[in-house]
């Protein structure tokens, strides 16, 4: 009954050879799963990690000058400010200045000069029309340049073209927070009448997070519901919370301007009913941009949500009960922190999202509900300003990823180890 | 500690929960318990078997308070339970999957029934230690849940629900994700606990053998009916029917038909000549269709047989060897699925499937029970 099992014994071998071999092995399977995420990879770096990285540095990029007038901006860089620069200086500005006009250079040192003062644009221009046209080195250029225009005879003008001449600024970094460099470089708030921006990022974190909060409040029970009830209806439900994404989010924003407007639905509905007498302003204002906001980012709440729900078994909370806890206690005790993981990542994913928001704001909301995105759009397409736009979109990521850590940390404190 | 009573007093017959005449329906049209009468005594161990959708964990959640009576009514003494919410209940319930609180270490699990009892800290402390120390669990008290092994896990759950010396303990298939050997260990650990604390506990499981194992006594559930309420020796021995002797342990059935009866004693054919003394099972008369029970232990072979008043030939199909013992299966009367476990020393290696051998048992061994 009993068999005997010939147990054949491997010849030894030396243990480098074993490491070796699994190395081997190990390497091949390594390649394998980098040609795998290969593609991915490049993806991501092409278009995020590098258009990134390019916004990043056009927030303090200030190259204008120096590609443009690499002789003066080094020659004034040597200036000590007081009187005027050399004359070697003098000559390298309206050489380069001349030479400016081909491949669009003028254009470029008369805009970037111009945020100095607005001034500038038109003295290049009519500088430019005055310069001899033959070159004699022995032009003396300080007197032709004052010749032409009085003011290449004052000091502050130069130091206007000094102040904009280094290869990097923190100017647009410091506008985007309504700060300034005064006439000694020292950072000085901006004038009470020109400061925007901060109320603007204040603005921005309001309407986030009081979107979050309302998606967390709306999202929070319908995702419980979704988890408990059974499967076939919690299916139904599931389809009527995905149908937003359906539809185009310009149609959504766009059908509740006609919902919310004064004669629209929502206010005939009331007025007929009798809980009003006059249209109530629900549009153009920010009631209109958390009715919208509210609606589209909706599901980015119940999705993470609901899935971590699903996950939590109905007996932890009748162990409670079970325990002698009352059903709400059980609830708050035992049900809500497990929902943690969940809840973090729905109010981060609504928030990071809700900070970008740009077209609906614009469509539902009025002057004073405008986000961040909006002046970034703002400086893109009207104003060509591209440092501005870069640095109020690189302040918006330095305080996204900020809140970010911070909420990682208190999350993180509470989240539960799971196996 | 949980009431300290001791073991003599633990099988005394006061009774703490009555069922009575309890039904319930889940959709109103089928009936998952249908007639439900049962006492479990003060200091009991009473285990509800029964295969899947049998109706015992419905009667368990019923009793706990999670699902409620469709008719008739549950008492904890003389205490009306029906209108008692779960968590007024103050029974411990220990369930398949522990439900230990993931986000919460071990000893905050353990400290949960206390809160929520708002004891006093440094008495729920004291509580904690004890029942920590009892179950040899006390370097573990920071970790989380997640953190350690399936045996650990079902004793911190087992001290979560003893931590408030409740006076009833309902288990809910504790056992089931354990391994073989962990669950063999943990059954002997609940067994001496309930010995121990004399507790009343109440156990769901569709195990047969954790059930003969730790039980006072057995309730097998079928069809939302307790086919047979005993202890586990007369389960085994005294099947009240075929469901039973099926479902407890391994049983050779054969149909037949009873010829005479004579007191408890009967006599069955079973086939063209074949004749065999039985007990009867309840309810049967002479002339009524019947199944043959016979545990496959008890019938002997070839020369042990000779003896035994009911003796037969068989063909056999296969042998199994087991090493403590060896497993014949024979053709009998039709049944080619006849099993007989008979002794090593009992077999010559002359045997080789196909042959004929002798099988015999005794009239007392074998039950006439319903033919259904």
């Amino acid at each position: 009954m009993t068999t005997t099992i010939a147990a054949s014994e491997s010849p030894p071998r030396p243990a480098g050879t074993l490491k070796a071999q699994l190395r081997r092995a190990e390497r091949l399977r390594k390649w394998k799963a980098f040609g795998l995420v290969a593609p991915l990879a490049l993806f991501l770096i092409v278009v995020f990690v590098m258009p990134i990285g390019s916004m990043l540095w056009r927030s303090v990029d200030n190259s204008e000058l120096e590609s443009v007038m690499p002789l003066t901006t080094a020659g004034l860089q040597r200036w000590d400010g007081t009187g005027l620069p050399d004359e070697s200086t003098m000559a390298a500005f309206a050489e380069e200045l001349r030479d400016s006009r081909q491949g669009g250079g003028l254009g470029r040192i008369g805009r970037r000069l111009n945020y100095e003062d607005t001034q500038y644009r038109s003295l290049l221009m009519r500088t430019l029309r005055g310069l001899p046209a033959s070159i004699d080195a022995d032009d003396n250029w300080t007197a032709t340049l004052i010749e032409i225009d009085e003011a290449w005879g004052e000091t502050a003008t130069w130091l206007g073209i000094q102040r904009a001449a280094p290869p990097t600024t923190d100017r647009y970094l410091l506008a985007s927070v309504d700060l300034e460099r005064g006439e000694s470089g020292q950072i000085q708030r901006i004038s009470e009448g020109d400061r925007l921006y901060q109320t603007v990022f204040q603005r921005t974190m309001v309407i986030a997070g009081g979107v979050t909060l309302i998606c967390l409040a709306l999202g929070f029970p319908l995702a419980y519901l979704l988890a408990t009830l059974p499967a076939k209806t919690s299916n139904l439900l599931m389809i009527f919370v995905l149908l937003p994404f359906w539809t185009s989010l310009l149609v959504r924003t766009a059908a509740w301007i006609i919902l919310l407007q004064s004669n629209g639905l929502v206010n005939q509905s009331l007025i007929a009913t009798g809980v009003i007498d006059s249209p109530l302003q629900l549009v153009f204002n920010r009631i209109g941009v958390f009715f919208a906001m509210v609606h589209i980012l909706l599901p980015f709440m119940v999705l993470p949500l609901y899935s971590v729900m699903k996950g939590i078994s109905p007996s932890y909370q009748r162990a409670a009960v079970s325990l002698g806890a009352h059903p709400f206690a059980a609830f708050w005790q035992v049900y809500v922190p497990q929902t943690v993981s969940g809840i973090a990542a729905g109010t981060i994913l609504v928030f990071i999202m809700a900070l970008g928001y740009y077209i609906t704001p614009a469509l539902v909301g009025g002057p004073a509900d405008q986000m961040v995105s909006y002046y970034v759009a703002y400086y893109t397409n009207s104003t060509n300003n591209w440092g501005m736009a870069a640095a109020l979109g690189s302040i918006l990521l330095v305080v996204t990823l900020m809140l970010y850590l911070v909420y990682h940390r208190l999350v993180n404190r509470k989240q539960l180890i799971r196996s | 500690m949980p009431n300290n009573k001791t073991s003599e007093t633990s099988h005394s017959a006061s009774p703490l929960v009555r069922f009575e005449a309890v039904q319930k329906t889940f959709d109103g049209e089928n009936l998952v318990v249908k007639d439900l009468n049962l006492t479990i005594n003060q200091g009991e161990f009473v285990t509800l078997l029964g295969p899947s959708g049998s109706g015992k964990t419905t009667c368990l959640m019923m009793l706990a308070g999670f699902e409620v009576p469709t008719n008739g009514d549950i008492y904890l003494g003389t205490q009306r339970l029906n209108s008692v919410p779960p968590h007024k209940r103050n029974f411990g319930m220990v369930f398949q999957n522990y439900a230990l609180f993931p986000h919460m270490t071990v000893e905050e699990n353990i400290r949960y029934p206390l809160k929520t009892r708002k004891m006093p800290v440094a008495e729920a402390d004291r509580k904690v230690a004890e029942i920590l120390d009892m179950i040899k669990l006390g370097e573990f008290a920071r970790r989380r849940p997640t953190q350690l092994s399936g045996g650990q896990q079902q004793r911190v759950a087992l001290a979560r629900a003893l931590v408030f010396e409740p006076q009833l303990i309902l288990m809910d298939e504790p056992l089931g994700a354990l391994d073989k050997q962990l669950r063999e260990h943990m059954q002997l650990e609940i067994k001496q606990l309930h010995e121990q604390l004399g507790l009343t506990v109440v156990f769901v499981t569709h195990d047969q053998s954790e059930a003969l194992t730790m039980s006072d006594r057995v309730a097998v559930f079928d069809d939302g009916i307790i086919q047979q309420i005993d202890t586990p020796s007369n389960l085994y021995e005294y099947p009240a029917n075929a469901f039973v002797a099926q479902f407890i342990g391994e049983n050779n059935t054969l149909p037949g038909r009873i010829e005479s009866v004579e007191g408890r004693q009967c006599r069955v054919n079973f086939g063209e000549g074949l004749n065999t003394g039985a007990l009867i099972g309840p309810n049967l008369r002479a002339g009524d269709a019947t199944r043959l029970s016979i545990r496959p232990e008890r019938i002997k072979l070839n020369g042990a047989s000779r003896q035994l008043p009911n003796r037969l030939q068989a063909r056999v199909r296969e042998f199994i060897y087991l090493g403590d013992h060896l497993r014949v299966r024979c053709e009998v009367a039709g049944n080619d699925d006849f099993v007989a476990r008979v002794p090593v020393d009992d077999f010559t290696s002359s045997m080789q499937s196909g042959d004929v051998v002798e099988l015999g048992w005794r009239d007392e061994d074998v039950r006439a029970l319903d033919a259904s």
